[in-house]
């Protein structure tokens, strides 16, 4: 038997926008030869409950991400600057709209 | 146990926690292999569990139920999709996960080793295998590993309709003919008993069960959750007007509890050795079925690379 094929389909990540007005979301990852078979592959994988209206397929060696291991270090930066956030700041008694 | 081999501190304290790991983390070499052992083998049976079913699609007896039966073996090809996807987030190919099952080298769940004789089996699995797969599965969407735990809250919201046409079957039928009833009434007492297996071993004699409970693999232990099962579906049992196969079959009063006459585990144990009815046809058909859509695969690939060498060629 051949155990394996000649050459794996690639792997393609999928995201998918559950209704108009949001943004599409991580759903998981599926093997297609090319874009196409990938979109119509996640349509039957994904979306068989009417789970979206829009779908995007990227080839998954196309992400770059950060990495865990440097997490700390790479988001450092935004650990100490609380006055970003509003209420970092104090604001009379009575005082509205604000 | 030891918790030096369970892992660095970091690592255990992240789980102490209750929080996910996720893909690029680090983690200790033995929690690697035994998710992608459990998620595999978890893949593989959602696969190999299309076949007891696929036997009956072009016997349905109407096409309500042909449209369901169809929809519900398509839900289990994806479960076995997002399962195999989870997997290879561990860093396995997934060609290397089929050859794997291909081979025996990895397992399946021993409850498709039993076969679909009637139509009334078609209301059995869904009622009491799919009963049990989602009391199995529910923890699971708690599971420490991020990627496992997501496929798995996708599965248990697809189950539910599973388990639902289940009873609905074997509901209709016990309320048919004498001869329906008998038809449902014997797919229960075949599948009652395997529907219980499908929890494992005894808890006194579950090798891995502490170490998957340490890592927040597992949440419960086999017997707490075989226990939850018998609670749930006694009651079904009778609304449908069905016996369960067990003369000592009692509720327990100081405990709340149902408790069952004790379980021949030596028949799981011939099922797991490869030994139950339909092993070895169930691994014939998912060799056969690989090797005969070989040339869909190659075609698929050989017509992406023409459109690429297409696109270069325009570019």
């Amino acid at each position: 038997m051949t155990a394996t094929p000649s050459r794996e389909w690639p792997l393609w990540e999928v995201f998918v926008r559950a209704r108009r007005g949001l943004s599409h979301g991580h759903v998981g990852s599926l093997h297609a030869p090319d874009a196409a078979m990938a979109l119509r592959n996640a349509r039957d994988l994904y979306t068989r409950r009417q789970e979206g209206v829009s779908i995007w397929v990227v080839p998954a060696d196309a992400i770059s991400a950060t990495s865990p291991d440097e997490k700390d270090a790479f988001f450092d930066p935004a650990a100490d600057k609380t006055y970003r956030h509003p209420t970092f700041y104090s604001v009379p008694e009575g005082v509205e709209h604000l | 146990m030891n918790d030096n081999d369970l892992g660095d501190p970091d690592f255990l304290a992240l789980i102490d926690a209750d929080g996910r790991v996720e893909p690029r983390d680090a983690m200790p070499d033995a929690y690697r292999a035994s998710l992608v052992r459990q998620i595999a083998q978890h893949a593989h049976s959602e696969i190999i569990g299309m076949q007891p079913e696929g036997n009956w699609i072009g016997r349905a007896p109407s096409l309500r139920r042909k449209q369901v039966l169809m929809a519900k073996v398509q839900d289990e090809a994806g479960h076995g999709l997002y399962l195999y996807a989870a997997a290879e987030t561990l860093g396995v190919d997934r060609s290397e996960l089929l050859d794997k099952l291909h081979t025996g080298r990895h397992k399946y769940s021993s409850i498709f080793n039993y076969p679909t004789l009637t139509w009334a089996d078609m209301g059995a699995i869904g009622w009491l295998v799919d009963g049990a797969a989602i009391v199995n599965q529910v923890p699971i969407t708690r599971c420490s590993y991020g990627p496992y735990a997501r496929a798995m809250v996708r599965i248990c919201k697809e189950e539910s309709f599973h388990q639902r046409q289940g009873f609905e079957i074997l509901h209709t039928l016990s309320r048919g003919t004498p001869a329906q009833h008998a038809m449902a009434q014997d797919a229960v007492d075949r599948w009652w008993w395997p529907s219980l297996m499908m929890f494992g071993p005894p808890d006194v004699a579950s090798p891995n069960s502490a170490r998957s409970m340490r890592w927040g693999i597992k949440r419960f232990s086999n017997d707490e959750l075989r226990q939850r099962f018998v609670d749930m579906t006694v009651p079904q049992s009778q609304a449908l007007g069905l016996t369960l196969p067990d003369p000592e079959l009692a509720y327990n009063a100081d405990s709340g509890h149902w408790r069952t006459g004790p379980m021949d585990f030596t028949e799981l144990y011939e099922v797991v050795q490869g030994n139950g009815p339909c092993n070895a046809a169930r691994m014939a058909h998912r060799v056969g079925a690989h090797q005969r859509g070989a040339w869909v695969r190659e075609a698929a690939a050989a017509y992406a690379d023409k459109h690429r060498a297409g696109d270069r060629e325009a570019a």
